[in-house]
This record gives structure tokens, sequence and C-alpha cells, in this order.
């Protein structure tokens, strides 16, 4: 996968000639991107691929989710290793920072991926075709989301829609952990929004993240009785 | 007894249940748009009341039975106390573990060993490492499968899985048991170590609450028990009278109005030239008393008359016929002619239903001329504690 992206998107479209260290920085973006992809994928048939459990016994039922959370948060470490081991090979300077700011990074996205997971696996419950949208989706959300492409190439032409990009925490997450693992003329919220305003990806993490949760509390007593 | 001083350890409070069945129910977004254009039917929904009004509570270190016919909200109701479901309305409150057992072997994987199973179901019957650790010992040995733990459970027998996670669920330490129908599978003895692992867990202030369709068991294990039927407790007490009601149930003298039912239930076949007008069956206090009445179609000279009684498990206890016991009865029938014979069986039944089949036969032994299973039925309902008859008079000798 990353060996064709890197060849269509690098070799032939030259996109991210100007971003040193590109094939990095777009390693970086596609394991964070995918590690977000497997948790809301399988998160959102994973009440109901264990209705079977469910309507057996008695548990917190948010641990469904946790599990397959925790198990992309695996793949992603291992993921992790190669990422860092094609880093140094490349030669990037990381800063030092990147010790305690990328574990805060991942908590981001994890926090936001379980509490998308969360919500759509309680609304699948009761309407079965929420995964294939969840799969239309994540498409569209793929190109929203600067993965393949470096942000800069946005600013220059449309600066309002940059920013808008940058309020997606998913794109906020991958920007900040390439600004601190690759190269820091990444863009990122923190330095081309700036001031109270960069705060607001972050904000979108906490408010999903209650609703879900609240939402899933609500729902999870009938989970049983309708998977 | 002293079972009036001891605490309560479930409390089921004015439980309710609905269902609610859309007749047709939007699942999908895509259906929702669709249904924009069919708007114009209306949506039906149906609420189906499963339990109603359900009010009980069971002490610490009793063994209760639920009884109720298939559908009559026995599961539903095993299943809002184990918390899988919520109760539309009332209030269940459980003191202690509580470990539920309505499927054995939850979350068994056929691809892991049956050490590694043991963990797995322990845990998701809400049980750390450390307590399987300390019970995993007697578990193993309780299910008798010692040589085979470290074997993968898809070449375990199905008996074997079924005994491992048996074995997993009442060692493991729980406060209350909720067991549901499944001790029907095991061999005997199996079985038998169950119910004796049971009364052990009496003596320890365990509770076990039963729900079952076998009332040899009921009445032989339970202290108390609850009969639902369509969603309401009808009795409830001691266990004895309770299923007593519970075959009071099928019992269709009692149920006059399920006359249509009885009649599919039984089954008649045969040549026809002689026909059973009518057989009755009625429990006395010492004999049970039966009645064929019949009628011929055509002259015979040597018709057998003769019956089997079957209790509630359809296993036949005792027989009756006129060609053997008593010398050979003839029976000679000119067509037209009618004929009532009045038997009186010794009552010799423990508690249970029983119902009757009768056989009209040439004494050639081969050609039937009418039989007719589930003629009739009755019923014994001893009010004693001994819900089994006594042999009187038994006699016996003394020796050192």
């Amino acid at each position: 996968m990353f060996a064709v992206l890197y060849v269509v998107f690098v070799k032939f479209f030259k996109l991210g000639a100007d971003v040193p260290h590109f094939a990095v920085y777009l390693l970086t973006g596609l394991v964070f991107w995918n590690f977000f992809a497997e948790i809301t994928n399988i998160g959102v048939g994973a009440i109901v691929d264990k209705g079977d459990l469910l309507r057996k016994i008695n548990f917190p039922k948010y641990v469904v989710i946790i599990s397959t959370a925790v198990s992309a948060l695996v793949n992603l470490l291992l993921n992790f290793v190669v990422v860092i081991t094609f880093a140094i090979w490349s030669g990037v300077d990381f800063s030092w920072d990147a010790l305690y700011l990328v574990p805060l990074l991942v908590i981001e996205l994890f926090v936001v991926a379980i509490a998308v997971s969360l919500l759509l696996s309680a609304v699948y419950v009761r309407i079965r075709d929420v995964n294939y949208i969840w799969e239309v989706f994540m498409q569209v959300f793929f190109y929203a989301t600067p993965v393949v492409y470096p942000l800069s190439m946005v600013t220059d032409k449309w600066p309002w829609l940059a920013k808008l990009m940058l309020i997606n925490p998913v794109a906020q997450v991958i920007q900040d952990i390439r600004h601190v693992l690759v190269t820091p003329q990444t863009v990122t919220v923190w330095n081309y929004v700036g001031g109270i305003k960069a705060l607001v990806p972050v904000l979108i993490v906490v408010g999903l993240f209650t609703f879900a949760v609240m939402f899933f509390k609500k729902r999870a007593p009938y989970f049983a009785e309708e998977v | 007894m002293a079972k009036k001083e001891m605490p309560t350890a479930l409390q089921v409070e004015n439980v309710k249940k609905n269902f609610v069945l859309p007749h047709e129910r939007v699942r999908s977004v895509k259906g929702a748009f669709t249904g924009i254009v069919r708007r114009k039917q209306r949506r039906t929904v149906e609420v189906q009341h499963a339990l109603r009004e359900i009010d009980f509570s069971v002490k610490e270190g009793e063994f209760f039975g639920i009884l109720g016919r298939n559908g009559s909200g026995k599961s539903t109701l095993l299943k809002i106390i184990a918390g899988i479901y919520t109760p539309t309305k009332g209030k269940v409150s459980v003191k202690g573990k509580l470990v539920p057992f309505i499927e054995l072997g939850v979350g068994f994987n056929p691809e892991l060993t049956g050490r590694e199973n043991v963990y797995l179901n322990g845990a998701l019957l809400g049980f750390s490492r450390a307590e399987i650790d300390k019970q995993y010992k007697s578990i193993v040995e309780f299910a008798e499968l010692e040589a085979f733990m470290d074997q993968k459970l898809k070449n375990y027998s199905s008996g074997m899985q079924v005994r491992l996670a048996f074995s997993v669920a009442i060692k493991a330490e729980a406060d209350i048991l909720l067991v549901d129908e499944v001790l029907a599978v095991g061999d005997a003895d199996f079985q038998r170590k169950c119910f004796q692992y049971f009364r052990a867990l009496k003596k320890n202030n365990k509770t076990v609450i039963f729900v079952t369709h076998d009332m040899n068991a009921v009445r032989e294990y339970c202290d108390r028990a609850i009969l639902i039927n369509e969603g309401v407790i009808t009795h409830q007490g001691d266990a004895n009278k309770v299923a007593n009601e519970y075959l009071r149930l099928f019992n269709p003298a009692e149920a006059t109005k399920n006359d249509t039912k009885q009649k599919q239930n039984s089954d008649r076949w045969g040549n026809g030239t002689v026909k059973f007008t009518k057989i009755t069956a009625k429990a006395k206090e010492d004999h049970i008393e039966v009645v064929t009445a019949m009628k011929a179609e055509r002259d015979h000279d040597d018709i057998v008359v003769g019956f089997r009684v079957k209790n509630s498990a359809g296993k036949t206890i005792t027989g009756a016929n006129t060609l053997r016991g008593q010398k050979h009865y003839r029976i000679a029938l000119k067509a037209g002619e009618k004929r009532e014979l009045r038997w009186k069986v010794p009552n010799i039944f423990g508690n249970d239903m029983f119902t009757i089949d009768a056989t009209i036969r040439l004494s050639d032994g081969v050609t039937f001329c009418d039989n007719w299973d589930n003629a009739a039925q009755f019923d014994v309902a001893r009010e004693e504690n001994t819900p089994y008859s006594i042999v009187p008079d038994v006699p016996f000798t003394e020796g050192a």
C-alpha cells in the first residue's frame, strides 16, 4: 500500500517535492490514518458481531469497543517501529519533544477513534447499513485529511480551506506528529491557525467523546434485545 | 425450618417487561428513503407483554425453582435477573455475586485448549485469574477431564465440552447460581453429580435458581418455586404444590377449554372394526379407575382390550390387558354391540401426570382394530411430603 501510494503520488504526480523526507512523511501519515481507520471500521460492527455473547451474559458493553481499539493500538506500535526505522534510515532529525508529544497525540487519536466507534456501533445495532455508509465516508475522509499529500499544497491556493481541514482532529494529530517527528516545516493547527482557535480540534474531541459515552450508555441496556 | 431468618439474596420487585415488535421497522438508512415513498402504509407496532408484575424474593441458601410452559416468560425473567435485559418497569436487586448459566460455555473458543477455555469462560462469568487459579484443579476434577486439558476444544466430544462448561460455572465461587434447563445434557451419572453438588452448595448458603421442565428434579431439590403462565406468577410457594400446578396446566380435565388441543395430541389408527367410544381415567385414593367403552362394527369372537400408562416424560410405567393377568378373558361382540370395561389399577404412582394409550386388537396379535394414543389422562398429586407411593408392609428381617 505504502509502496504503491509512494510511487503514484511522489514519482508520478511529483507531490511533496518541497517537503524534506517526503517518504517518511507519507508513511507516518498512513500509519496513523490506518490506526484510526482500523478502530472505527471494526468498531462499527463490534457490538453486533458479539451479539451472541451479549444475549447470554451481562458485562460492560464498552469492553467490546475497547478491546478492538487496544488490538489496533498494538498494531500501531508494531507499525511505529517500522516508521522509526525508516526515519532513522532516511536521516530525519527528531525533535526531543517527540518523546512526550507523540504519546499524547496517539492518546488523542485513540480517544477520537473510540468516540466514533462507540457512536457508530450503538447506531449500527438498530440501523444495519451504517457500516456501508461509514466505509464510503472513510474514503471521502481519507482525501479530506492530508494523508497522501502535504497540506502546504492547500495553504498555497485556498488558505481558508486548509484552516477548515485542520479542524478535523485526525488531520490535526497527523500533522502534529509529522511536525515533531519528520520535519518542523509541517503545517499544523498551532503554527497555521494559532491562538485560542487552535484549540478547536481538541475541544471537538472532548465534546465528541462526552456525547458518544452518554449516547452509548443510554443505549447499552437494550443491545441484548435489539441485536 | 430456619429459612425465615435467612437474609434475602434476590429480590424481584414488580418487574414488567414489554417487547416492542414493529411490524415494519426501518432497519437501514436506505429503508428510510424508500420508506418516504411508501409512507401511506401505517406503521403498526405490537407490544408484547412478556412479563407483568413479577414479584418474588429468594432467600440465601434457597433452592428456588421457576416453572412455566414454553413461552411463558421464564427465560426472559432469567435474563432480567442476570442483567442481560433491562426491565421496562420494576427492579431487581441481587446480593452477592451472581453467575448466570443460561447457555453452556459462553465464549468457548474451539481453537483454544481446554485449560485456556476455562480461564476465558471464567473471565466472562466475571472471575479474575487468581480466583480461577484457586479453583482450577477442582474444576477439572469435577469435569473428569484431567487428561484432556491441553487439547484443543475442537477435539472434545460435545459431552466433554458441556461437562467442562458446567464445571466452570458451578465451581467458580458464586453466591447465586442461575441455571436454565442445562442439566438435560450430560449422562445420568454427571447429572446426579451436579445435583449432589447443588445440595452441598445449600449447606454453604449458596443460592440456586433453577429453571426446568423436569418436575421430578423440582420436587426433589427445590425448596420453593414459582409458576409463571403468560407473564404472570400464577402460583408460588412449596415446590411440590407448584409442581402439581404445573402439571395441571397440561391436564385437559382441568382445562376443558383445551379440548381441541387434546384431540390433536391424541392419535388413533386401526382397521376400525371395533372402536373405542369413551376412555376415561380418574385417580382415586388407592386406585386409578380406567373406563374403556367400545362398540363393534362387525362380529368378533375374540378381541383383546388393553392399555398402557405413560408418565409425563412419555415413558411407559405399567399396563394391563384382558389377555394376561387373570386367565384369558374372552370378549365376543356382535356388530353394533357395546361393551364397557372398568379397570381398577392400584395407585402405585408417584406425583406426576400420566396418559393412557388404549388398544383393541384381535387375539392373533397383529390385527389392530383401534389404537388410541393419549386417549385419557390423570394426574397423581399426593399432598403429603412423600411425592411417591409407599409400599405398605414390606417384609423385612433383622440380622446382625
